[in-house]
């Protein structure tokens, strides 16, 4: 650098600078953005203000508190309509994570089995899952959710079918499963030594006798998984592996059993009962409807996403694993599928993300998810739209961004580590 | 020594191959039964399939084209087909197809939304298909326009006024660029518009219309609108005016400047974050609140405002990924060449960003037309909607599934055409790349 140059750099700042200067420019676009911005938000805010008051309203969350008085009939945790109204979205957000969780589960695995089948080598199979795939893909979701609904109140009988001698229609499984057209009724689960409900701030329980099922399943699992690791070791330095499974498998199974001897479980069947069945589980039809339309339409495309990382591992890796003296189920397990992996999960991620969105659409068959509760029935009840629907969308946001939290920690692990 | 060998002089005669391994025969052992598992699964199918065709084919068939109510339909099918038949009365549709079509539009003026949609493909063509005259882009820039003017009516020197608006402001941008720099000629642009189309272009608009008022066709309201036309029209509008939203947050969100990026990626993972009912309910029962007291304008346009913020949110992680599939030297050759940040976008990486992106454009655009169905729960007639009033005439109440399939159909006919389409696109795209 020459003194001249060196001395032009040290001009005074000039106004003109703020636009013309790359060192300057990006400072000064970013200030006029932000105060753009910050103008929008005031702008908006203001109106709502004065919107409000015009209406003679407030910002004010206090009728969460208030009694709901509004029955939901499906719910997973204590409710009548003598409860808050706060109550009321917790059961719809539940009822939402149930039929999200359901709907993931069984989405999954038709996914898969489709996804698998597509491409098997038997010309008809490979047709038809084509089919089922564009079929379900080209219609609108919320038309399958109302087809479903319309399928199951026609076609399944009516309790009152069930009765009598000359009984036109009869329940399934010796007698534990009835498909009636007010929904499916199924064997519960009942603990004649319960160990009763864990409180949770006094606002709703969980039952003890799962919580203790589930805290041996995993310690059995883990077990499991510590004779395996075990194992290996003895074959890296033996060479010979010790014969584990029934081991492991009985670490699996007979511990959760004992449980539920001790507990004294047993199954309530659904009995008819006058006009209606009573006793068991009872799935209600819009809970049914909206879970086998979200699971075949999400299914849909996940069979596609699953062909696509299927068909993405290059045949090399398959023979080079053959040429290495790998046998195919192996070969599948150590060098297929951790490939096929990778491209699948993210985007089935958000196959299960966009099913969690769909669910809102309960609303169409009048399954009270939170939608329908916070953003229906309260929002109508209290006249309070500001709130309940800011309210909503942050619980569908808070989902959404915790799964894309874990879903991105999971892509960092398994990233390609390049160099 | 004399070994006389066996030396074949002619050549064997070939033998055809075995009856079993070639033509129908071969082929169904091959693709049907080329297994146990394989022919179990053949057999199943098969029994499935025939199944649901004995159960379906003779209640599709068995049906009545020509009732004009549900009892008379089912009459006439108990009286051809024997008591006791189920039997679809197809007649619904032949009935009420217009209404499933268009809505409440008034039927002496059907020839508009048709005239819209033709114009529509042709404004269209130029952009799918590149071999036609460029010139043509410039009835597609005007096109959405004059597809407004046809589908609502009015006077079409509402729509002159509006149009003006553009050529002021790009003049005053023009002029702005001379003397402010880029950023103040289009900041300086941009308020023109504005205080143009706030103030001045109503009144222009009026007197023009009161010295000629021969250019103007009857007004239709939106709440007419329903059927297909309506989930086109809301699905064509939203892709439409987001492509251009899109485009700004996708280079927002790959912006060095930290509030820029902040403010697009926080904008795009909201949107993507909640379900698309919410923000029907926003348009249904808030927007109005945001907005200054006294605005208000109708629930389809609330709507269509909603569904492009919507639709914006996706077309910019589809242009993301557009924009992410070129190489750097792309970028790098840009700035080798000393062009400004917007000269290197518009003539560099944009054309090629949204070539790669048109595929995605169109899924995007499928899953939005799909999704035009959930304006029926805030109450507009799409087809869905319009299936409820339909039950709701006493000669109708009661029919369910002719309605839901023949939707179901018109659904699928253009949902599978497009996807299609975009496949076509995507081999087309990749041989330029690979």
């Amino acid at each position: 650098m020459s003194p001249q140059t060196g001395g032009r750099h040290q001009q005074t700042f000039r106004l003109s600078m703020l636009l013309n200067d790359t060192r300057y420019r990006s400072l000064t676009i970013q200030v006029v953005v932000l105060i753009g911005f910050m103008l929008l938000i005031a702008w908006l805010i203001s109106n709502t203000f004065q919107n409000l008051n015009a209406l003679g309203k407030d910002v004010n969350f206090s009728f969460l508190g208030q009694p709901s008085s509004y029955d939901i009939n499906q719910r997973l945790i204590e409710y009548d309509s003598r409860s808050s109204h706060l109550r009321a979205s917790f059961v719809g957000l539940l009822n939402t994570l149930l039929v999200a969780a359901l709907g993931c589960t069984l989405a999954t695995i038709v996914g898969v089995v489709v996804g698998v089948l597509r491409l098997s080598k038997n010309w008809i199979i490979a047709r038809l899952m084509t089919v089922y795939v564009e079929m379900f893909r080209n219609v609108p979701v919320l038309l399958w959710i109302v087809f479903f609904m319309a399928i199951l109140i026609d076609t399944l009988p009516r309790p009152r079918e069930f009765r009598g001698d000359d009984a036109t229609a009869s329940m399934f499984f010796n007698d534990s499963i009835a498909f009636t057209n007010r929904g499916v009724y199924v064997p519960e689960p009942l603990f004649s030594d319960s160990l009763g409900d864990l409180s949770v701030f006094g606002f709703f329980g969980i039952s003890l006798d799962l919580v203790a099922f589930v805290a041996v399943l995993v310690a059995g699992i883990f077990a499991a998984s510590v004779v395996r690791k075990r194992a290996e070791k003895i074959q890296a330095t033996t060479g010979n592996l010790p014969t584990t499974w029934h081991i492991r498998s009985a670490l699996i199974v007979f511990p959760p059993l004992a449980v539920l001897y001790f507990l004294g479980f047993h199954l309530g069947y659904p009995e008819l009962k006058g006009f209606n069945f009573s006793g068991g589980i009872h799935m209600r039809n819009s809970l049914i409807a909206l879970w086998l339309a979200l699971s075949f339409y999400t299914a849909a495309s996940i069979a596609e996403i699953v062909r696509a990382g299927i068909i993405a591992v290059s045949k090399g890796q398959t023979e080079a694993a053959y040429a290495l003296g790998i046998r195919p189920n192996l070969t599948m397990s150590l060098v297929v599928l951790p490939q096929a992996l990778r491209i699948i999960i993210p985007p089935l991620i958000s196959q299960f993300l966009n099913l969690t969105k769909n669910s809102s659409l309960a609303i169409a068959v009048g399954y009270l998810d939170i939608t329908g509760t916070l953003g229906g029935i309260t929002l109508n009840q209290t006249g309070r739209e500001l709130e309940t629907i800011l309210l909503l969308m942050m619980c569908y946001l808070i989902i959404s961004l915790s799964v894309s939290a874990v879903m991105n920690q999971y892509n960092n692990r398994v990233k390609l580590k390049e160099r | 020594m004399n070994s006389t060998a066996f030396v074949r002089a002619e050549m064997a005669k070939s033998r055809d191959a075995p009856r079993l391994d070639v033509g129908v025969i071969g082929w169904i052992r091959q693709n049907l039964f080329s297994g146990v598992l394989n022919s179990v699964l053949t057999i199943l199918s098969l029994v499935a399939v025939s199944l649901a065709l004995i159960e379906m084919l003779p209640w599709a068939v068995q049906s009545s084209w020509t009732a004009s109510s549900l009892n008379e339909c089912r009459e006439f099918i108990a009286a051809t087909y024997g008591e006791g038949t189920h039997g679809a009365c197809w007649s619904v549709i032949t009935e009420r197809y217009l209404q499933l079509i268009y809505g409440f539009y008034p039927s002496e003026s059907y020839w508009r939304p048709n005239l819209a949609i033709v114009l529509m493909f042709v404004a269209l063509s130029p952009i799918l298909f590149t071999s036609l005259p460029r010139k043509m882009l410039w009835f597609s820039a005007v096109y959405p326009f004059l597809g407004g003017w046809l589908l609502w009516g009015g006077s079409f020197w509402t729509i002159l006024a509006i149009v003006f608006g553009f050529v002021i402001g790009y003049a005053v941008m023009l002029v702005g660029f001379r003397y402010a720099g880029t950023l103040g000629g289009i900041i300086s642009g941009v308020v023109v518009i504005i205080l143009y189309w706030l103030f001045v272009s109503n009144p222009l608009a009026n007197a023009l219309h009161s010295l000629f008022p021969w250019l103007a066709i009857e007004y239709i309201e939106s709440a007419k609108f329903g059927g297909f036309m309506l989930s086109t029209t809301i699905g064509v509008t939203g892709i439409a005016c987001s492509l251009p939203i899109g485009i700004l947050l996708a280079l927002g969100r790959k912006s060095d400047l930290l509030i820029v990026k902040a403010i697009c990626i926080g904008f795009i993972e909201f949107i993507r974050g909640v379900p698309l009912i919410t923000l029907l309910f926003v348009a249904s029962v808030l927007l109005n609140i945001f907005l200054p007291p006294g605005t208000s304008f109708d629930l389809i346009l609330r709507v269509i405002i909603m569904v492009t913020l919507f639709a914006s949110a996706y077309i910019a992680e589809v242009i993301r990924g557009g924009l992410a599939s070129l190489t750097r030297g792309q970028y790098e050759a840009a700035d080798a060449l000393g062009l400004t940040y917007w000269k290197s976008m518009r003539l560099i990486v944009l054309p090629q960003a949204l070539k790669v992106s048109i595929p995605g454009i169109v899924s995007t655009f499928i899953a939005l037309f799909k999704d035009t169905t959930l304006v029926s729960i805030i109450g507009l007639l799409d087809p869905l909607g319009l299936t409820n009033s339909i039950r709701s005439d006493g000669n109708w109440n009661g029919i369910v599934w002719e309605l839901y399939m023949f939707i179901a159909l018109i659904f699928f006919v253009f949902c599978f055409a497009m996807s299609r389409y975009s496949m076509y696109l995507e081999r087309k795209l990749q041989t330029g790349h690979e």
